[in-house]
């Protein structure tokens, strides 16, 4: 499997370290809300068929990416920076 | 259906083995049952057969989408052990191993269940603490578990490098000498006459493509062989958790879905009489009764679906097998395939009524499931005949990820791909 890294071009995936679901929403720091700190550690989309995952190229240039994969091919459909890693809760 | 024996077994070889009969039926769907269990692969034919033989429960319908032992329950690597740190995983296992030590004599069928030890090789000081401490806590529970020295472990597998001279100097190892291996094909064609017998309609080519819901309550299920109406719908299906729980609207569960390798090499004559574990990385190996030796790895590490790994952990599997066996540097590969696995961020299974009303869940079993398959069934069937888990079951609940009871057994954290 490659992926292309938007610095480093393609690259063999053993290059990179997998960090999962990308669709988790993690709460801000302070908060409280249980169920929602539950939902970020725990639950994960598992779909079979396209996937939004996030990768690091931690053998290369350690930017962190965000990933569309199908998990039933391997395809990999697009790459691009991550920027904020997982996403967030908007500022309220 | 005939009691299989050494006395039919020789009027069958006289009479030309023309009259031996199919090992189960192949009956159509009816309307209605009491249970579906959805998945025909180790667990849902051992959950049938349990509901049947412990509960009486016989108006049962095993589905499986494809031909029975196409999933894990043929893919697997056929270890049986109960060598966990945690009570909760001890308890079950071990009424696993105990199930597993009289199966072939309970199904009247032989699976072939060799108990040749399994040993976990240490192979630094702080290892060989942690698994001093592993054994006491199994021993605490009445599980065997022996230290090895380096002296007896050469002994015992002369083929090992342990000269102190490896990369990874053998250092000792934990030993269940109770452990062992079984005929994988022959569990899951064991349990489906075990269950058949009993009045089980085993149907296959069935795959699910819903569920019959009244209001959040689940009445049944639709299938590409029509409607099926239930009482109660149990699902037992692995890698494909993920898959099935969004039919029933489930979009989220603690689970990944992850890709597991294995291996089987060109036959050997007797090197390796027990499966043996490396301790500093992921390996694992032991030797069929053919001769090939079955060995396996790590995960591939991300989410997939497919039945089939890529290359990396080939090497690494490969890399991890000569580091403890130089010998077998020129052994040629014979085979190898990929099977899923319903990775929970625990480590530990999911066995539990729910989530929606007239649901029973079964998944979570990672990378290990084929020791669990009698124990699984035993106690999903316990839970699906009386509504309440049994109290080796109990603690795999679907919501112990959000009340602070998480069964890990690693110390892994969330992480699926690391336990």
């Amino acid at each position: 499997m490659l992926i292309t890294c938007p610095y480093c071009g393609p690259r063999d995936v053993i290059e990179f370290t997998y960090q999962g679901d990308g669709n988790r929403q993690r709460p801000q720091p302070a908060s409280q809300n249980l169920d929602a700190w539950n939902a970020y550690v725990y639950d994960r989309l598992n779909p079979a068929g396209d996937h939004n995952e996030i990768w690091q190229h931690s053998g290369g240039c350690r930017a962190h990416l965000r990933v569309v994969r199908n998990t039933v091919t391997h395809e990999i459909l697009s790459t691009e920076f991550a920027r904020g890693g997982h996403k967030t809760e908007s500022r309220s | 259906m005939a009691e299989y024996s050494a006395f039919s077994l020789l009027k069958n070889a006289l009479t030309g083995n023309k009259d031996w009969k199919p090992a189960w039926r192949k009956p159509d769907p009816k309307a209605s049952y009491d249970v579906i269990v959805i998945g025909g692969g180790g667990h849902g034919l051992s959950t049938a057969y349990y509901l049947a033989k412990e509960h009486g429960i016989t108006n049962v319908a095993v589905l499986e989408k494809g031909w029975l032992g196409s999933g894990n329950v043929g893919r697997n690597t056929t270890a049986v052990r109960s060598n966990y740190l945690l009570p909760q995983n001890t308890r079950f296992y071990e009424h696993s191993m105990k199930l597993w030590e009289n199966l072939s004599h309970d199904l009247n069928y032989n699976v072939m269940f060799s108990q040749r030890g399994c040993l976990n090789l240490a192979h630094t000081p702080a290892q060989l603490d942690d698994y001093a401490r592993r054994g006491n806590a199994m021993r605490h529970l009445g599980v065997d578990a022996e230290l090895m020295s380096v002296d007896q472990i050469k002994r015992l597998v002369p083929a090992l490098d342990v000269s102190g001279s490896a990369r990874f100097p053998v250092l000792g190892g934990l030993m269940q000498r109770r452990a062992g291996s079984a005929r994988h094909d022959a569990v899951a064609w064991g349990y489906a006459r075990g269950a058949d017998r009993r009045g089980v309609d085993i149907i296959e080519n069935c795959e699910v493509t819903g569920f019959l819901r009244d209001g959040d309550r689940v009445t049944g299920v639709s299938t590409t062989r029509g409607e099926i109406r239930a009482k109660k719908v149990a699902l037992a299906v692995a890698g494909s958790t993920g898959r099935v729980m969004q039919l029933a609207g489930i979009s989220h569960m603690p689970i990944e879905s992850h890709v597991l390798q294995a291996f089987v090499s060109e036959s050997l004559k007797p090197i390796i009489d027990t499966i043996l574990t490396f301790g500093m990385g992921h390996f694992y190996i032991s030797q069929s009764d053919k001769g090939g030796l079955v060995y396996g790895g790590d995960l591939d590490g991300y989410n997939s679906y497919a039945q089939r790994g890529s290359l990396p952990i080939v090497d690494e599997v490969m890399s991890e097998m000569v580091a403890l066996f130089p010998g077998l540097a020129r052994v040629r590969m014979l085979r190898s395939w990929g099977g899923l696995c319903d990775m929970t961020m625990d480590g530990s299974p999911i066995i539990t009524t729910g989530p929606l009303p007239g649901m029973y869940l079964n998944c979570g079993w990672c990378y290990g499931g084929f020791k669990a398959t009698p124990a699984s069934g035993w106690c999903f069937a316990y839970t699906i005949a009386k509504d309440e888990p049994h109290e080796f079951n109990a603690p795999f609940t679907l919501d112990r990820f959000y009340r602070g009871l998480i069964i890990d057994d690693k110390g892994q954290g969330a992480t699926p791909r690391l336990h």
